[in-house]
């Protein structure tokens, strides 16, 4: 107790947890993948904020980062293509007490899942949303994804894609009961550490464009996004991403942002060609279904019981 | 208001010009919106509250609102009363009410009349201002009496107009009052009936429904020379009256499963309609998905997060939650799925009875799926199945199927009232620490069996995958690991069949001929059975409640008889038609499992007409099978 007084000693937390309490087993993407840099600055928030591991849940689809659950010491459900949205739902709907992440690739959100992930925006359950975004389909070896420029050459186009690319902020800002939408990149690894922790700190659906090197199959784009900071832009302003004063120096382009402001963050997703890193918008306003869901927990047997007996009653003879 | 009586009396006194009969079928056809059903369903509830036996079948046309006086716009119901227990939809039609003259050709297409049939007909499109019309409902008259229709013109319209300003809404509350007199229904019984329907209504709405009730029974009993008496059932317990969906609402009421996640679809969405009203004050909620496949995503991440919840939907959302249900097979998730059947195959007969979803539930998702199926062949099973299905689904980690079709999901039929017990209600989500040497699949070598951890459980945490994995829940793609575990999943059908009972014959337990059926067709087939043998007729029949895995010792009742058929609502081919023989016939889905299962000759004899099956088709179907085998034995 040397140097500890005592009467201090009731404040100590029953438990710390310490980062290998998230770390399970060694991630098997490639070398330079995206994905590694994530998985770390994930662990390194759980043990920042200190969640649970029994009471944290990472859900995923299917894909190189849908992987992710295999990764972390919590629970996890590695669950189907495009499926990530209505599971993750389900288990956060009428489990308040639940820590959710949801892992999702380009192809399984923008592509196959793309009408859950509309559907998920609407609902505003609360759950940290990660939308892995390399612009290609990986773990089927290189096709074209939703999100690919035009003239991606892949095994799927190998003339070149012919079709405009989604851009998932600009998809996400136009649906209804929208509720926070960030965008970071894996290779700056404060930025991405304060924007997860700024989602998940929102309480609803906290969507983050997480854009992602694929060293494997889309190399050609390493070099222009790591390279180039010309169009790389900080957005400023009260959007609860906490960085140093060094890191925003470290940007040479910053624009102050509103990000209550949806026409302005809109406005801002309406120039793909520019990669604003930060908060495009949030609303901890926005309806939130998870505490419908959770609106009539608890009812003993009971109370069940006497509630059948009323509803019979109507159709007794 | 005082001309008409305050109560009908309690018992009739069965006269001479009407003696009391066992038993009357009574159609009630209308436009599609002119509310056929609501009275119909509202005479089958007050039969069924005076103690009569009685089955509902609707009429659906496959639209909401199709052009007015056509066949496509006949909208209806049927309501088979009794003095006994009544169990399906019976054969021909004694009685029908029909709103205009057109609609009735409907039913004429379905055979639904017999010789002798009363007709009550609204006559007022007899002086209908369209000639056209006019000249239409004199031909019907002529046509009606061809075949040999009793019609009875009534001034329906005329008369509503006496009590209220428009009789546009209101005509079958009228002619429910004139029904309440012909079958001699207690009138307060009928107008407290009248409140229950509208209860959502205001006062006004419901004061004008009750004058248009009395108004019908009083124009009857002042002109009308015959009733149609029916006693009670003698001896009865408590009772209550429902469809299928609605027990199906109550039996996840009883459950205590507390996340019904579903999308709608025809025939299966009204017991979440159901649910709607009261779900919320027991504890549980609806949860109304994007689509179908969220549908049950959504339920399996409720099932994995501790609650067994149920996905309610009909064949072709069963084909879209394909994908999930293999996953809950392989990641061992319980979860209830109903599948109220509709006639397929696509959107099909979307209003219309099929039992054709058995072989695509049994194996249609890719790979082995061992699951477990139920099927329930009564309104009260419809009820008490959910509460097992839930059970099964928890103990066996299992996905579990539930069976019924659209004339289980309409029809109402009154049985005893459950009795609640706690036994019934799920147990609460077990947060307690996971013991830390236990792995999240523990299988039990000999029952496949294993426990699952729930998050929020200390220790207890994994990462479920729908690849396949070990004890251990990682990922892995080690060869014996999968034939390991593969056999496990098949194990738990193994363990689950042993305690199950061998089902009983209904009649005697050898003999010519038996009927296997499953489902909804019980009650024809049992009541055409029974009749059979009181003809000294030697044939029995079977009904199956458990499809996967079958019940233990059909071979051992099976080689009982010299010829085994079952009897199905699905297609098969005609073993009449020239180009089909025995190599390559193709079998009604029932037949075809037994077929395997025994590796007995099992015929059948099965049609997808949409239809309910009727007692008397069955009859002459089993008689000349039954001719066939006396032939065969000479």
């Amino acid at each position: 107790m040397y140097g500890i007084r005592p009467e201090l000693l009731d404040e100590f937390p029953e438990q710390y947890y310490c980062l290998e309490d998230y770390e399970k087993v060694a991630a098997k993407w490639c070398p330079g993948c995206g994905d590694h840099a994530v998985l770390g600055n994930i662990q390194k928030l759980c043990r920042d904020e200190q969640l649970n591991p029994a009471k944290t849940v990472f859900v995923s689809g299917i894909g190189c980062s849908s992987r992710f659950p295999h990764y972390m010491k919590t629970y996890g459900f590695h669950g189907l293509h495009g499926r990530a949205f209505p599971v993750a739902s389900g288990i956060k709907w009428r489990r308040p007490d639940l820590n959710v992440f949801v892992i999702t690739g380009d192809g399984d959100c923008c592509s196959i899942g793309a009408g859950a992930w509309i559907h998920a925006i609407r609902y505003n359950i609360d759950m940290t949303v990660m939308l892995f975004n390399n612009e290609i389909y990986g773990l089927t070896k290189n096709q074209t994804s939703p999100t690919s420029r035009i003239g991606t050459v892949s095994s799927t186009t190998p003339l070149g894609s012919v079709l405009p690319p989604i851009h998932p902020i600009q998809t996400t800002l136009g649906v209804s009961n929208v509720s926070f939408v960030a965008q970071t990149v894996d290779w700056n690894p404060p930025h991405l550490y304060a924007t997860l922790k700024a989602a998940y700190k929102h309480k609803g659906f906290s969507f983050i464009h997480i854009l992602q090197r694929c060293p494997k199959f889309q190399s050609g784009l390493v070099d222009q996004y790591t390279g180039n900071k010309e169009n790389l832009y900080l957005l400023t302003g009260n959007d609860g991403v906490e960085l140093s004063d060094s890191m925003k120096a470290s940007f040479k382009n910053k624009v102050e942002h509103n990000a209550n402001d949806i026409y302005a963050a809109r406005t801002l997703a309406e120039q793909p060609d520019r990669i604003y890193l930060g908060v495009f918008y949030r609303n901890p306003e926005a309806r939130r279904y998870d505490e419908y869901g959770a609106s009539n927990l608890g009812f003993t047997v009971d109370q069940k019981i006497s509630a059948l007996n009323k509803e019979l009653d109507k159709f007794a003879v | 208001m005082n001309q008409y009586p305050k109560t009908g009396k309690d018992t009739f006194q069965a006269t001479e010009r009407d003696p009391v009969i066992r038993e009357h079928i009574v159609e009630i056809v209308s436009d599609s919106g002119e509310g056929a059903q609501k009275c119909g369903q509202s005479f089958a509830a007050i039969s069924a509250k005076m103690g009569n036996g009685v089955w509902t079948v609707e009429i659906i046309p496959a639209e909401i609102q199709p052009p007015a006086r056509t066949i496509e716009s006949a909208s209806g119901i049927r309501i088979r009363l009794g003095s006994r227990k009544i169990t399906n939809m019976g054969d021909e039609v004694d009685l029908v009410v029909a709103l205009n003259e057109q609609v009735p050709y409907a039913r004429i297409l379905q055979k639904a009349f017999r010789k002798g049939t009363i007709m009550l007909l609204e006559s007022k499109w007899s002086s209908d201002e369209s000639e056209y019309i006019r000249t239409q409902y004199a031909k019907a008259l002529d046509d009606f009496e061809k075949i040999g229709l009793k019609i009875i013109q009534i001034p329906m319209e005329v008369e509503c107009l006496k009590v209220v300003k428009s009789a546009k809404k209101g005509k079958n509350m009228w002619v429910l009052g004139l029904l309440c007199y012909v079958y001699d229904r207690n009138l307060e019984i009928a107008r407290n009936q009248v409140r229950f329907t509208f209860r959502t209504k205001s006062e006004d709405v419901i004061e004008s429904n009750i004058l248009l009730l009395d108004a019908g029974y009083q124009w009857a009993a002042d002109n009308l020379d015959f009733r149609f008496p029916i006693s009670p059932i003698e001896t009865r317990e408590d009772m209550v009256v429902m469809n299928g969906n609605e027990a199906i609402g109550f039996g996840v009421l009883g459950a205590g499963i507390e996340v019904c996640s579903m999308y709608p679809i025809t025939p299966a969405t009204s017991a979440s309609h159901m649910l709607a009203e009261c779900f919320h004050e027991s504890g549980g909620l609806i949860h109304q998905a994007e689509d179908e496949i969220a549908a049950i995503g959504f339920a399996i991440g409720s099932s994995y997060a501790g609650k067994t919840p149920i996905t309610i939907t009909s064949g072709p959302g069963i084909a879209l939650k394909t994908e999930f249900i293999g996953l809950a097979a392989m990641a061992e998730l319980p979860l209830v799925i109903v599948d109220v059947q509709r006639g397929g195959p696509s959107t099909g007969l979307p209003t219309k009875v099929e039992q054709g979803d058995l072989l695509a539930v049994l194996y249609g998702q890719p790979g082995d799926t061992p699951k477990i199926v139920l099927a329930a062949s009564t309104i009260e099973e419809c009820f008490h199945f959910v509460i097992l299905a839930r059970k099964i689904a928890e103990s066996f980690r299992t996905p579990v199927f539930l069976l019924t079709d659209a004339n289980l999901a309409t029809g109402q039929q009154p049985f005893p009232r459950p009795n609640a017990v706690k036994d019934w209600f799920s147990p609460p989500v077990d947060q307690s620490p996971w013991k830390k040497d236990v792995p999240p699949y523990d299988w039990n070598e000999k029952t496949g069996l294993s426990r699952r951890p729930i998050p929020g459980q200390p220790f207890g945490m994994y990462t479920l995958t729908g690849l396949a994995h070990n004890e251990i829940g990682q990922v892995s793609y080690d060869p014996e690991n999968n034939q390991k575990t593969s056999a496990y999943r098949s194990k738990k059908l193994v363990t689950f069949r042993n305690t199950l009972n061998p089902p009983q014959v209904f009649g005697d337990p050898e003999g010519d001929l038996l009927i296997v059926g499953w489902g909804s067709t019980r009650g024809a087939i049992e009541e055409a059975i029974e009749d059979l043998r009181d003809e000294g007729m030697s044939v029995s029949s079977l009904h199956l409640r458990f499809l996967s895995p079958l019940e233990p010792g059909l071979k051992e009742i099976f080689i009982k008889f010299r010829k085994v058929m079952t009897i199905e609502i699905n297609y098969s081919d005609d073993p009449d038609d020239p180009a089909i023989g025995k190599e390559n016939r193709r079998y009604a889905q029932l037949a075809w499992v037994l077929r395997a299962e025994t590796l007995i000759d099992v015929d059948c004899f099965s049609n997808v007409e949409g239809q309910p099956l009727r007692p008397g088709n069955l009859k002459m179907r089993i008689r000349r099978e039954l001719k066939e085998l006396e032939q065969k034995v000479k």
